[in-house]
């Protein structure tokens, strides 16, 4: 229908405004594309319906300067997103409908909540007359949603929508980042103002994104840095969301700390650096958890000393002083009480540390780290890496894609067995590589999210790593890889089996494996189906031949490995158990 | 340290929904809301709850640190009773007949500070206000005489120590906050904090 009333509503109209100016006549639609453009938007994830046909119908006239991709789930679509995000450093963008598509973001936004992510999320909503009325697909998203945002806020008046976006995007990726929902009523979407442009949000006055530095703290953590003779450094991604990778790297050069990440750390520190020590926690390396035990100053930055790490409080870095850098002041003394705390944002304080610590090396203290490391390669890491057995591991192939991507690829994993080996042997050279759900343990997230890791580095090799369980849950994502054709590599680490639990109905439920052992389709014909060349291997001799083909081929590919059925992560801490109490078998 | 009663006191934007965004920060923790007052506060615009809760003062100051961080939550502050001035108002239905009989009753209200708000041939309704102790008192002296309808208003509070918001909301709404407005734990006991 291309009649007179149509096209005026989409064509922004010069009209007279009260001020004497001429201002454009937008609709709010118009008004929320206009402020993604106006924030740099280039990609947003989503799928319509009814309560969001205006953006949609807007979208239509927008299609050159924005790039939609149509997700096949909700869910998928918020996942995309965090991808986006955590690849590119920028805030990620999805679009819904009301009632159930507002609900299956859900687990995205709670994703996103713990694990710091920056979204801005925009779901249609009923009329506003139709509000509490139980409208035909009418949820109460702002409620839902309230403890899984960082913000979120609902739009019944289209004058609204420039200023709320513009808070949306300033809350969303400052300070601590975090999702925010806006929901718009159909009224709004749909409604005519005068449209006064856009201005980027800078302040708002409730809301403090970070704490002023104090000096004296930094003083007090640099003296305990210099007088420590086995000082100890956890990071997390707080590095990386401070953008402060370089600073970090300058802190441990020159004091000479041995460093240990957290799983959403990773990649902060190149991996091989010398003094990165590996992986903190329940399925971390051996040093660094034995070692939070011994060392005499621990500083924790841009890291929330989560239960998996943690392992047993009341038996966690007793001996230690302990500094914490944070950005969020409810962080300091949650779980871990901090000697000295130092409040900010790390890209500030990191560096007036390191101004003040002196020069530093940690040799035997090192050592130390370096002879459980010896430990560890002999009882875990050499058999993960080099098996014997016709039985492949998830770590040879792991290992197989390190040496075939040099450490430049982006790795995405799901949740379980293979998200532990994988961030246990992946190489990275670059930071923003290693995209997982840490907090929540989302399973169905590796799939969706590389899709949207590839969007944010389209430039970078971008390898999904998924358990066979993990990729059914979201697996009508292959239809947006084929439709939008997003060059991802798909490696579905395949042990029949609900890794991860089963390994703890193993060490924990005298082997009762109930409801563990999961059936899964023909996923290379799976995959066929959607137009994605794929592959299936069981033995070690294809191994390499696979991966290089799963690399080099020219657009998307899914590699299955068929891997050991039983194999087990380790080392591992025990739930209830202090971290210095991990198992090497 | 066993658990005991705090006053929260949370300066906030007026916003739609704040008010379930903080309660339901009590629920996550399963902690009961004693009780919850929204007000205007000193400062134009700005609003006031005050929460009253019983728990562990570490649970109280993690949680408190949660809902300033709200991105509508000026700021929030938690008190021992002692810190505080506090109210609850109550107010009594009874019937007319009964107590009109008994010159007692008139002693009673002098006694418990409570005064008559409406009086009609059917019912009184009587209103005090003060402590929990009191209002509890007047409800056992009124019940010989048929208590209809009962109700308590939740805890207002005023904090002994404060200077108001006014000042700190100047801070508030300049771009870059001054120092001051950065007040915690730390900067306040600062010996205590560094233990080396």
């Amino acid at each position: 229908m291309t009649n007179a009333t149509t096209l005026e509503a989409k064509t922004p109209k010069a009209i007279p405004h009260s001020s004497g100016k001429q201002v454009d006549e937008v609709t709010g639609s118009q008004a929320v594309l206009e402020a993604f453009i106006a924030e740099g938007v280039d990609t947003i994830f989503g799928y319509p319906g009814g309560a969001i046909m205006p953006i949609y119908d807007a979208l239509y006239d927008y299609h050159d300067r924005l790039k939609h991709i149509l997700v096949r789930h909700e869910q998928g679509g918020i996942h995309a997103a965090q991808g986006y995000a955590r690849t590119s450093g920028r805030t990620g963008v999805v679009f819904a409908t009301s009632g159930p598509g507002a609900t299956n973001l859900v687990t995205g936004l709670a994703d996103a909540m713990i694990d710091s992510t920056p979204l801005v999320c925009i779901t249609g909503q009923v009329f506003a007359h139709l509000l509490g009325t139980d409208a035909f697909q009418e949820t109460d998203v702002v409620n839902i949603t309230t403890p899984v945002t960082k913000w979120n806020y609902q739009v019944t008046d289209a004058t609204e929508i420039p200023s709320v976006l513009a808070k949306a995007f300033y809350i969303a990726g400052s300070g601590r980042p975090g999702p925010v929902l806006i929901d718009i009523t159909k009224n709004a979407q749909l409604q005519k103002f005068a449209y006064e442009g856009y201005t980027p949000c800078k302040h708002i006055r409730s809301y403090r994104p970070k704490p002023i530095v104090r000096k004296e703290f930094v003083e007090e953590a640099a003296k305990l840095i210099n007088a420590a003779e086995k000082p100890f450094i956890l990071f997390g991604q707080g590095v990386i969301l401070g953008k402060a990778e370089k600073e970090f790297k300058a802190f441990i050069e020159k004091t000479g700390i041995p460093a240990a990440w957290t799983v959403l750390g990773l990649s902060a520190l190149p991996t091989d650096h010398p003094l990165n020590v590996g992986m903190l926690g329940m399925h971390g390396n051996y040093g660094p958890n034995v070692l939070t035990n011994e060392c005499d100053v621990l500083i924790a930055i841009g890291m929330r000393f989560d239960d998996r790490v943690t392992g047993r409080l009341d038996k966690y870095a007793k001996q230690a002083k302990v500094i914490h850098l944070d950005i969020d002041p409810s962080e300091i003394d949650k779980n871990v009480k901090s000697t000295v705390p130092v409040w900010g944002d790390c890209k500030e304080t990191l560096p007036m540390l390191t101004q003040l610590v002196e020069k530093k090396e940690h040799k035997a203290w090192l050592a130390r780290f370096n002879e459980y490391t010896r430990q560890e390669v002999e009882a875990v890491i050499h058999d993960e890496l080099n098996p014997t057995s016709d039985i492949l591991t998830m770590g040879e192939v792991i290992k197989t894609v390190n040496e075939l991507t040099n450490g430049d690829a982006v790795i995405v994993t799901d949740v379980g067995q293979h998200q532990m080996v994988a961030c246990r042997y992946a190489k990275f050279n670059q930071s923003k590589s290693n995209v997982t759900s840490g907090g929540l343990g989302t399973m169905g997230f590796a799939l969706p999210a590389a899709i949207g890791a590839k969007f944010g580095a389209p430039d970078r090799t971008v390898v999904a790593v998924i358990g066979d369980g993990g990729f059914q849950m979201t697996l009508q994502e292959l239809g947006t890889i084929m439709q939008s054709e997003v060059n991802v590599k798909i490696l579905i680490l395949n042990n029949r089996f609900l890794g991860m639990v089963r390994q703890w109905q193993q060490l924990f439920h005298d082997k009762r494996y109930s409801f563990v052992d999961i059936q899964s389709p023909d996923f290379v014909m799976l995959a066929k189906s959607y137009g994605i060349a794929g592959k299936s291997i069981d033995q070690r001799t294809d191994l390499k031949a696979a991966v290089t083909e799963m690399i080099n081929h020219n657009g998307s590919f899914l590699l299955e490995v068929m891997v050991g059925k039983e194999n087990n992560v380790f080392p591992m801490v025990p739930q209830g158990c202090s971290v210095s109490e991990i198992r090497l078998k | 340290m066993s658990k005991q009663e705090f006053t929260i006191t949370v300066y906030t934007e007026n916003q739609i929904g704040l008010l379930n965004r903080i309660a339901i920060m009590f629920s996550r923790r399963k902690i009961n809301i004693e009780s919850l007052n929204t007000s205007p506060s000193e400062v134009d615009s700005v609003h006031r709850f005050t929460i009253v809760i019983n728990e562990f003062e570490e649970v109280v100051r993690k949680l408190v640190r949660q809902i300033e961080k709200q991105v509508e939550v000026l700021k929030a502050y938690y008190n021992t009773e002692e810190e505080i001035v506090w109210q609850e108002m109550a107010l009594y239905k009874v019937p007319t007949d009964v107590i009109a009989e008994k010159v007692k009753v008139e002693r009673l209200l002098h006694q418990y500070g409570a005064k008559a708000v409406v009086i009609r041939k059917d019912y009184t309704v009587f209103e005090t206000t003060g402590h929990r102790e009191e209002l509890e008192g007047l409800i056992k002296a009124l019940e010989p005489y048929g208590l209809i309808e009962f109700v308590r208003s939740a805890r207002i509070a005023i904090i002994k120590a404060s200077k108001g918001f006014h000042e700190k909301l100047k801070e508030f709404e300049e771009h870059e906050p001054g120092e001051e407005v950065i007040e915690n734990e730390f900067l306040d006991k600062q010996d205590e904090v560094f233990t080396m």
